[in-house]
This record gives C-alpha cells, sequence and structure tokens, in this order.
C-alpha cells in the first residue's frame, strides 16, 4: 500500500519537530528512516501510524486521507523499539492478541488462529517458544515475537522504530538480513525509524534522510552514497574528507587533482576511498606522511597527515584494498603522494 | 550456611527478625491463646455459637469485605487519575489521599457520623431522595470502612500504573484492539495483583478497625455491633478470657482470609508468567 505524506508538520511546544513534510513511498518498497536522534524520524513514523496526530498536514494510505482515523482503523502493523510485547500473555497469546479482539462477524475460529499463530512462528522460526512469557526470552526473539504479532493482522503498511536498537552487534547483523529476506518475502510496504547509516544501506531499498524535522534527501543507498546533495547528507552518510579551499593551500590541493582554478563550490567532500596514496619521489617537498593504519577486513584505513603551510595540521581518511596497502608496503611515517579521484562540491 | 549469600550478615539479619516477630507478634499471640485456654472447651464452644458473636463476626467480616471491594475500585480509579491526567490541584488532591493514615479514627467517625447522620448535610439530602439511613446502621460502618482503606488501594495501585508502559497500549490499539479491549486485556491483568494487594490490606484493616467504626456504627446488638467493641465489652466486664477467647478467633479468622488472598495473588501471578 502507497504512503503519502502531505505538508505534514509537527510542533513540541517551542521545539519544531517535523517541518513541512512532503513524501511518497510506492508500495513494496522497504524503507529506512535516517537521521540523528532529535530529527523527528520517530515521530514522523508514529504520525503515519496514528499515534500521534500532526498539527498540519494529512497522511494518505493508498490514496485514503486517514489523517482523522484512529490507529485500529488504519490497517498497519506498529513493531516498537522495545517491543511492547504483552507481558502477562504467552508467546501464543501475543501473537494472537490481534486476531482475538476482532469484531465477533470478521474474527476467525479458535482452530483457524491455532493454524495461523503457529505458522506466523514458523516464519520468524521461534514455534519452539509458543508457550513462553516474553520475560523469558532474549532480545532478539522478543523483536521477532514482535514482528510476528504485527504481521498477524496482515497489515497494508509495516512501521518499526528502531527495530535494532536495543540489541548486540551480533544479533543485529542477522536480524537485518533476515528483515531483508523476510521483505522480499511478503512484500509489504515498510517503514523502518534508524539513527545507524550502515542498517539503513544495508537493509533498505530506499533511504529517507531527515535533519531538524525536514528532509535533507530522499534515494536508493547508493544515490545516497555516491551523490548527497547537501553537505549534511555527504557528512552523515560514511566516513569522508572536508577540504575548505579557502582555508587550505591551493597549490597542493591543485596537485592531488582536485581542480581549483575552477571550483564548483567552495567545500570539497572526499570520500576515503577516492583518494589514492602512492609512493612519492621527492619526500621533501610532499606535506603528507603516514601517521597510522587500521585493519578493516579487506579493506585498509590509512590515518594521513598534512602539514599545511598556513593552516594547522589536518587528518585526512584514506581507504585502500587490503592487498594494494602490502604492495606499496608503506612505513609509518612515510612521506606520500596523494591523488583525489573524485569529489563533492557544496557551498 | 554456604557462603552463597551476597549479603553480609544473615544470621545477625535472621536473629533480628526472629526477635522481633517473637516479642512483637508471637509472645503477645500465645499470651492471648493461653488465656483462651483457661476456658474449657464447652465454655468456649457456648461463647463463640452465642449468637451476639455471631451476628457481630457477620458484620464485622461482612462489612470488611463489601468496603474492601468497593475500595478496590474507587481505589483503582483514583490512582487511574492521579497517574494518567494533569489537572489543577493534583499534587494537593494526591496528599489528601493519605490523610485518612494520620488522622486520628475517633475523629473520622465523629465527623463521618454528624455528616451522614439522618440529619446530617448529606445524610439528610439521601433520606430524602432515596430514604436510605447511612450513620448508625451496618451501611454506615461500610461507609467507615471504605474511608479508612482507601488509602491502601491507591498507595498500592498507584506505582504499578506509574511503571506501566504504554507502549503495550499503543500496541493493543495498533492491532485493532478499541481502548475497551485494551483495558480489559491489557491494563486490568496488570493492575490486578496490585489491586488485589490493596484490597487484602484494606480488607485487614477494616476488620481491625474500631476507633471510627463506634461513632458511626450505633453498636447496636444483633444488628450493627462490631467484634472488637463486643470484646471491649467483655473486658469491660472483666471477662478477659471471654474477650480472648472471640479476639483468637478473630485471628485465625482472618489469617485464613489472608492466606486465601495470597494464594489468589500466587495463583494469578503464576497464570500471568510473573513466577
Amino acid at each position: 500500500m502507497s504512503i503519502t505524506l502531505h505538508k505534514i508538520s509537527k510542533q513540541f511546544g517551542t521545539f519544531k519537530a517535523l517541518d513541512n513534510i512532503n513524501l511518497e513511498i510506492p508500495e513494496g518498497e522497504l524503507v529506512a528512516l535516517l537521521g540523528p536522534s532529535g530529527c523527528g524520524k520517530t515521530t514522523l513514523l508514529r504520525i503515519i501510524a496514528g499515534l500521534e496526530q500532526a498539527d498540519q498536514g494529512d497522511v494518505f494510505l493508498k490514496g485514503d486521507n486517514v489523517t482523522d482515523q484512529p490507529v485500529k482503523n488504519r490497517q498497519i502493523g506498529f513493531v516498537f523499539q522495545h517491543y511492547a510485547l504483552f507481558r502477562h500473555m504467552t508467546v501464543f497469546d501475543n501473537i494472537a492478541f490481534g486476531l482475538r479482539v476482532k469484531p465477533r462477524k470478521q474474527r476467525p475460529s479458535e482452530a483457524q488462529i491455532r493454524d495461523k499463530v503457529h505458522s506466523l512462528l514458523q516464519l520468524v522460526q521461534l514455534d519452539w517458544l509458543h508457550d513462553r512469557f516474553p520475560d523469558q526470552l532474549s532480545g532478539g526473539q522478543r523483536q521477532r515475537i514482535a514482528l510476528a504479532r504485527a504481521l498477524a493482522v496482515e497489515p497494508s503498511v509495516l512501521l518499526l522504530d528502531e527495530p535494532f536498537g536495543a540489541l548486540d552487534a551480533s544479533v543485529r547483523k542477522d536480524l537485518r538480513l533476515w528483515l531483508r529476506h523476510l521483505h522480499h518475502e511478503l512484500n509489504v510496504t515498510s517503514i523502518f525509524v534508524t539513527h545507524d547509516q550502515e542498517e539503513a544501506m544495508e537493509v533498505s531499498s530506499q533511504i529517507v534522510v531527515l535533519n531538524h524535522g525536514k528532509i535533507e534527501q530522499k534515494g536508493t543507498p547508493s544515490e545516497i552514497y555516491d551523490q548527497p546533495k547537501s553537505d549534511f547528507v555527504s557528512r552523515f552518510i560514511g566516513q569522508t574528507n572536508v577540504f575548505h579551499i579557502e582555508d587550505d593551500d591551493h597549490g597542493w590541493l591543485k596537485s592531488t587533482g582536485i581542480i581549483v582554478d575552477d571550483p564548483k563550490g567552495i567545500v570539497a567532500h572526499v570520500r576515503p576511498h577516492n583518494i589514492s596514496v602512492e609512493k612519492t619521489a621527492d619526500p621533501a617537498n610532499s606535506p603528507v606522511y603516514l601517521k597510522d593504519w587500521q585493519h578493516l577486513g579487506g579493506t585498509i584505513r590509512l590515518e594521513l597527515q598534512r602539514n599545511g603551510n598556513h593552516s594547522p595540521a589536518t587528518t585526512i581518511y584514506a581507504e585502500m584494498p587490503n592487498e594494494q596497502f602490502k604492495e606499496l608496503a608503506l612505513q609509518k611515517g612515510e612521506h606520500v603522494t596523494l591523488r583525489i579521484k573524485h569529489a563533492h562540491w557544496f557551498n | 550456611m554456604p557462603q552463597s549469600h551476597i549479603m553480609p550478615g544473615f544470621r545477625p539479619a535472621l536473629g533480628f527478625t526472629l526477635f522481633y516477630l517473637a516479642l512483637i507478634v508471637l509472645i503477645p499471640l500465645s499470651a492471648m491463646l493461653l488465656k483462651t485456654l483457661q476456658l474449657n472447651l464447652d465454655q468456649f464452644c457456648d461463647i463463640l455459637t452465642s449468637r451476639r458473636v455471631l451476628t457481630s463476626f457477620q458484620v464485622s467480616f461482612g462489612a470488611a469485605l463489601i468496603a474492601a471491594a468497593i475500595a478496590a475500585v474507587l481505589g483503582s480509579v483514583i490512582a487511574w487519575c492521579l497517574v494518567r491526567y494533569p489537572f489543577p490541584g493534583k499534587k494537593i488532591f494526591d496528599a489528601l489521599i493519605d490523610l485518612p493514615f494520620a488522622l486520628p479514627t475517633a475523629v473520622a467517625g465523629i465527623v463521618l457520623a454528624t455528616i451522614y447522620e439522618p440529619k446530617g448535610w448529606i445524610g439528610k439530602w439521601v433520606m430524602e431522595a432515596i430514604g436510605v439511613q447511612i450513620a448508625y446502621k451496618p451501611l454506615g460502618i461500610v461507609f467507615a470502612l471504605i474511608f479508612i482503606g482507601l488509602p491502601f488501594v491507591v498507595r498500592t495501585i498507584e506505582p504499578v500504573l506509574q511503571e506501566f508502559d504504554s507502549a503495550m497500549e499503543e500496541a493493543a490499539a495498533s492491532l485493532g484492539a478499541n481502548r475497551w479491549q485494551a483495558f480489559i486485556e491489557i491494563i486490568l491483568p496488570n493492575i490486578l495483583p496490585a489491586a488485589i494487594t490493596g484490597f487484602a490490606l484494606a480488607f485487614a484493616r477494616g476488620v481491625g478497625e474500631y476507633g471510627s467504626v463506634i461513632f458511626i456504627a450505633g453498636n447496636m446488638p444483633y444488628v450493627s455491633e462490631i467484634v472488637p467493641l463486643l470484646i471491649i465489652t467483655k473486658l469491660e466486664q472483666y471477662d478477659y478470657a471471654g474477650a480472648t477467647a472471640i479476639g483468637l478467633i478473630m485471628l485465625v479468622l482472618s489469617f485464613v482470609l489472608l492466606l486465601l488472598i495470597n494464594g489468589l495473588q500466587w495463583w494469578m501471578r503464576r497464570r500471568n508468567g510473573q513466577l
């Protein structure tokens, strides 16, 4: 089911949580709402769900204006950050809840409910836990039960608030992939909120970057990463080196390959993998040397120190494949030459 | 003792507990038992099966149970209101709840009797409107005991409601439950154990309550005479053994009832997976 947000604004006291948000989410997408804490992403999710009312603007689900509809009429599934499982009910009863509270005419029989709950438990691979209580489960298990519970009512939109926020790193990695596969299987329009850019890149098909209650950029993970539209997006997604052409030495920047005669802006953002590091023939004239390096698995991150003529020393990060680094055989403290292959310009 | 306790001082703590229990609870109670043993079995049975004693037991326990039940419902509503809704004067209202704890119960009894007697402010109005007399009837006892028991219920439910995760309610709503279903299925099961604890406290307090009740009850034998008053009456007639006999039975009955309430709570916790 497609989701359309039209001019949504929300204020908490004097704090503007959301400022004139317009957003279109086509059917079947898995969208990440990404932004730093306090950017309004959770508020936006809760407004879509109907758990919160916008001060202005309208919410459309599948073309219907549902702005004044309470959450129970919106046919959404909501997964809460801390799961919000019903503590006094077993896993089975938690999942069956949404089916049992249906009006008598639409309510399935107990046998149908049992089949449905067990098939959902199999979907989340936790059938053996059906008679446990939430307090007896691990974080990852609770998360999956919460998801199964939300799916029981066959929602047309699935909304997840920081779904992996409270889990430890390894469980998180597994669940991310699992959620992606689950989405492929069910193909239900889903939105999840996260402050973790890596998570957003890995799981979603579309990313919406929010900052200070406004949408900074919307696009596929590669669009967001390769063509950041703003200074904020470029800094927030992945690591980046920032060069101010007014502060930095023109001559040196020119030697690295950034064209400063005809700059497209005043600030150049350069991704670490867009900097290539080479041995220098003239160590005395190179202001850059290798300070330290870290092993990131397949790639090596080089921490380079640059002593400017007029500006204070800065650190530049570059990345290169493991094998290439071995071939170069650089020593700590060795002076190098940099080539900048690509930069994003901002004003 | 194996060294598996994290807290030091298990032995002194246990010793103190036993010493305290003996000094304050067990020795006085066994003195009561000893005094009762001065009676032979026939005398004991005669006292207990006399109509006056039986009706007073009915009045005391009946009124305490009804009052505790009403207090449990009213107290839950008040606690709900205090926790969930902001309103002006909330802090003052909250402080007023504890007043029955601090007020000398005799004062409460006199005030209640004055207001609810057939010519009192409210009593007159109720008398005219529906023809029911409150003070000097068993109904007056129930009123006094509600007043006494209410703070127990409010204060036991309040913290549970404050800790209640409102996301559970939101989850219920997102799954299609209406407000009534969310209340019955989600909120009520979570506060019921606390409500029962409050009920048990209000009931225990109500059974033993003397000060406020005697002013409003009318104290008519066979109608509105409570057990504590009967004990005092026996004492005034220097019938110490008779007084302790009634006291002993009251103690046993209260103990059994509290045990049953605890059992009910245990069963509920177990059903809700909290044990």
